[in-house]
């Protein structure tokens, strides 16, 4: 039983590894997408104009307040009748962005809302202009804040590109789909696919940690 | 060198400071005085923009602020007057990711472009003239109250500020703290640097400032050279103020 389990998970190897290769594409390519967008958001988040502001409160309520799997369902299989046609995988990718993008937002948006006021100030001082006090004051700061529930974020954000395979992305996830109904070894696949995530998951929490380690060096007290 | 007039400003329909008027010459030491909530803090932030006016005019030097115009359509001229005009906070507001001599570069570095090694000369000395020489690559966290605080002095004068403003500069330190950020302040009257520095160390404002001007509920009751002021006061609300504070 073990060793035939065994030469299985290694049989389908080949294949899991493919789509390992798209976990981690889609997983990077969403995290810099949404993070970019995500700050975009957050600046207009805290931008004085009301109409900038409430637009990117409604873009965070609209994404936050449904499901991923709506959602690319919706990109996926929805926007064609709206004449827009995307490949399996630019779809994940748009979706699981546009997601972690609201996610991304309302964390920075936090984390730059609680660096204090006298930060601003100081920069001001001494003749910033505000993007200067921003890039220069403010974001280090606010990044250090930001690290831990943004490292959650990546987390559950590489374990929902699973659902990509609900539209046929060949992810690690539908390989494994594929590969259970033909061989009926359903139980070793998951669990093969299981460690899979569990690895890359790991792997993900050992560099925040490292990144957090570094943002907060300076703050030791004598 | 700074010039004031009608100064107004107004939280919520309550007005904080009701016209004021100051004229501070080069090489002056000014001390502002007065109660807690008197508007001596919010007076000083005016000066800089730090709050925004509710009317009157700014001058310093040759830069000219009119409050009553809104402030985001003169935001340049405001950034070059914050060029010229230092502040120091009462808790300090140092860059808590910025070692003590980052924190003192960061303005000429970034704000006048000037070469990083030139700054990084600049910085050290004046590290040492508040005298922090060896404390250069230390973070603000790892640094006294009073260090900090000298720390924020030696990053307004990076910038070569014609004017310094203080706010309250020591009221947040221990008690035995206070001395060497005091002595740091009066080598720069010395060195007849135009200041207004808003206070609560009468002693202080007597030993150093040239003039005192004594604010109370939003207007200018009195001023005056400040030894005399001190030992005659012609107002009798300052009468009662310096008594308080004596006790």
């Amino acid at each position: 039983m073990i060793p035939e389990s065994l030469q299985l998970a290694l049989d389908s190897a080949p294949f899991l590894l493919k789509g390992a290769y798209y976990t981690v594409g889609l997983s990077l390519g969403s995290m810099f997408f949404g993070l970019v967008l995500g700050f975009g958001l957050a600046l207009m988040r805290l931008s004085k104009i009301w109409i900038i502001s409430a637009i990117a409160r409604v873009y965070v309520s609209f994404f936050r307040g449904t499901p991923l799997l709506v959602q690319l369902f919706m990109i996926y299989y929805g926007l064609p009748d709206l004449g827009i046609e995307l490949d399996a995988i630019t779809a994940a990718l748009i979706g699981l962005s546009l997601n972690m993008a609201a996610y991304a937002c309302e964390i920075l948006r936090a984390a730059i809302g609680a660096v204090d006021r006298g930060q601003w100030e100081a920069a001001a001082s001494i003749g910033m202009t505000r993007a200067q006090a921003m890039r220069r004051a403010i974001l280090p700061q606010a990044a250090r804040t930001a690290l831990p529930p943004l490292g959650n974020s990546f987390i559950s954000l590489v374990k929902d590109t699973a659902m990509a395979a609900t539209i046929q992305v060949p992810e690690v996830f539908r390989q494994a789909q594929l590969i259970s109904s033909r061989t009926l070894e359903v139980f070793t696949m998951y669990f093969t696919v299981a460690v899979i995530y569990w690895v890359l998951c790991t792997v993900l929490a050992h560099f925040q940690n490292r990144l957090e380690a570094r943002a907060n060096r300076h703050d030791v007290e004598s | 060198m700074i010039t004031v007039e009608k100064l107004t400003k107004e939280f919520k329909g309550n007005q904080v400071l009701k016209g004021i008027d100051l004229k501070v010459e080069p090489g002056e030491v000014v001390a502002i005085i007065g109660p807690s909530g008197s508007g001596k803090t919010t007076f000083l932030r005016c000066l800089n923009f730090l709050e925004e006016p509710t009317s009157g005019t700014i001058v310093v030097g040759d830069i000219k602020i009119d409050g009553n115009r809104p402030l985001s359509q003169q935001a340049g001229l405001i950034r070059q007057l914050r060029q010229h005009v230092g502040f120091v906070f009462q808790n300090f507001n140092l860059f808590p990711h910025r070692t003590a001599l980052e924190n003192v570069i960061e303005g000429p570095t970034v704000v006048k472009k000037m070469p990083r090694e030139q700054a990084i000369k600049l910085g050290r000395e004046l590290l040492a003239k508040v005298g922090l020489a060896g404390k250069e690559d230390a973070y603000p966290r790892r640094l006294s109250g009073g260090q900090q605080q000298r720390v924020a002095i030696a990053r307004a004068l990076a910038m070569e500020p014609e004017v310094i403003l203080f706010d309250e500069p020591t009221s947040a330190l221990d008690p035995e703290l206070v001395g060497e950020v005091l002595s740091a302040i009066r080598a720069l009257a010395e060195e007849k640097r135009t200041m207004v520095i808003v206070t609560h160390e009468m002693k202080f404002a007597r030993d150093v400032a040239n003039r005192v001007v004594f604010i109370d509920k939003g207007v200018i009751v009195e001023q005056g050279e400040a030894k005399a002021l001190f030992a005659n006061p012609r107002e009798e609300r300052t009468r009662q103020f310096l008594e308080r504070s004596r006790n």
